[in-house]
């Protein structure tokens, strides 16, 4: 016979590992029964986004699906960050690219940044930033309409002096108290259209792969 | 021991309610409070798994040792905030996002333990799940006040991206209160939380002084009735 402690012990533990597993279960349960659905509401916000800036009309291809991943340096990447690819009746329609700027005015500002085969931005919206609230937050669309002055502007539109913040005589507004932040999203715009402008050949071909795999 | 239905009412919506009296679960209080849809998400998500793990707690209440009875508690509750999260993730995705660590936090909320423990543990199952009903619509309440509060000072509207919560048929509830409103930064920095939620505590006891106040006078007026009937019982005996 086990003395009394011993006893009061065992039955705990088994009382603790009884919960554990039922616990376990009813969780194991809950994910299995929802991951479609979360997997599917996870592609339906990214495709929300990315129509955000790529027109529907422009592109007939599904976008999540012509993914391609870059490693770019002048695109302030870190690691491996995908890029989408878009098409119309075959060709080369559009790019979406992600890009950071990593010198905002409190660390790195994330953007998506869509450029037209011809070499015009059709859209940026900044997906990630801990910019000033009040302050540095207007390139959010939300807060002000300051990041739809991209909008149709390319490497020679305007040429490269233009490509500033108007306090270091370029082209773009900056905001009352915040310099910094516009001047940091205008520089990583301009760097993601030089990378365009580069490498596009070499973006397209992939796309061709992309798209015999499937 | 049974508490009645109408104290528990009285218990969640006001004298003890978890926002303004037990001051319990300040964190997400303070930090969803910027807006009324997302003050409402939580505040849902929290009376969810309030009701549901005082319901488990009460229906185990006599299997559960004292000496393991706590980690038990933890488990259930850490267990439907997972099941809560994964279903806000499936049907509320853009909210989930916004809300993003508060939702996990939900297990930590000290509410959530504090009336397993207090309440769901003596209870029936009844009871248990009903006043975790009403401590997660006293708790909701508070949320949305200070929420709508510091969304109209701060950005002179209300119910903006409703939809993140009910779908689109709420796109257009939107409500531009003010014209032309240059905004109220502080109301929607985390000062503004504290701020507004002190305004709402010191509300709560002035109403309260007040009704003490009401109840004093009257009594004060029956006062040389019952004094002297005091007198007369004390002569006779």
């Amino acid at each position: 016979m086990l003395p009394e402690i011993s006893r009061s012990m065992l039955k705990n533990s088994l009382v603790l590992a009884l919960f554990a597993a039922v616990t376990v279960a009813v969780v194991a349960i809950t994910q299995q029964s929802t991951e479609s659905r979360i997997i599917e509401a996870e592609r339906a916000a990214q495709i929300r986004t990315l129509g955000e800036i790529l027109p529907a009309y422009s592109y007939d291809n599904a976008l999540l699906d012509n993914v391609i991943a870059l490693n770019e340096p002048l695109l302030g990447h870190r690691a491996e960050t995908p890029a989408y690819l878009a098409t119309l009746a075959g060709q080369p329609a559009a790019v979406i690219l992600q890009a950071s700027a990593p010198d905002g005015y409190s660390g790195t500002i994330s953007l998506l940044i869509g450029i037209m085969a011809d070499g015009t931005l059709s859209g940026v919206r900044v997906i990630h930033h801990k910019e000033t609230p009040g302050l540095g937050d207007r390139i959010e669309l939300a807060k002000s309409p300051w990041i739809k002055s991209f909008d149709g502007k390319s490497l020679s539109n305007p040429a490269q002096r233009g490509w500033a913040v108007k306090k270091d005589q370029g082209d773009f507004d900056q905001f009352a108290g915040a310099t910094i932040t516009p001047r940091a999203v205008v520089a990583a715009v301009h760097k993601a259209l030089q990378y365009f402008d580069q490498h596009h050949a070499e973006l397209f071909a992939q796309l061709n792969t992309a798209q015999v795999k499937p | 021991m049974s508490t009645s239905f109408r104290e528990i009412t009285i218990n969640g919506l006001w004298k003890n309610n978890p926002g303004l009296v037990q001051l319990l679960g300040l964190c997400p209080l303070l930090g969803t409070s910027n807006s009324t849809v997302n003050a409402l998400g939580l505040g849902i998500a929290t009376a969810l798994v309030l009701i549901c793990s005082n319901a488990a707690v009460s229906l185990i209440r006599n299997t559960v040792t004292n000496a393991v009875r706590l980690p038990v508690f933890v488990m259930i509750i850490a267990a439907l905030t997972t099941c809560i999260e994964l279903l806000m993730q499936a049907f509320t995705y853009e909210l989930f996002q916004i809300l993003g660590i508060f939702i996990p936090l939900i297990t930590t909320n000290c509410i959530i333990l504090g009336r397993a423990e207090a309440f769901a543990a003596k209870n029936s199952m009844l009871s248990a799940s009903y006043d975790g009903l009403m401590m997660g619509i006293g708790f909701g309440l508070v949320l949305v006040a200070i929420g709508a509060t510091r969304e109209l000072l701060g950005t002179g509207m209300l119910f903006t991206n409703m939809h993140l919560l009910f779908g689109s048929i709420a796109e257009h509830w939107q409500i531009v209160v003010f014209e032309n409103y240059k905004g109220f930064l502080l109301a929607i920095l985390p000062p503004g939380a504290f701020l507004v939620l002190g305004l709402l505590i010191a509300l709560k006891n002035w109403i309260d002084q007040l009704y003490a106040e009401r109840i004093a006078n009257t009594v004060t007026v029956s006062a040389p009735v019952v004094s002297r009937r005091v007198r007369v019982t004390g002569v006779v005996e």
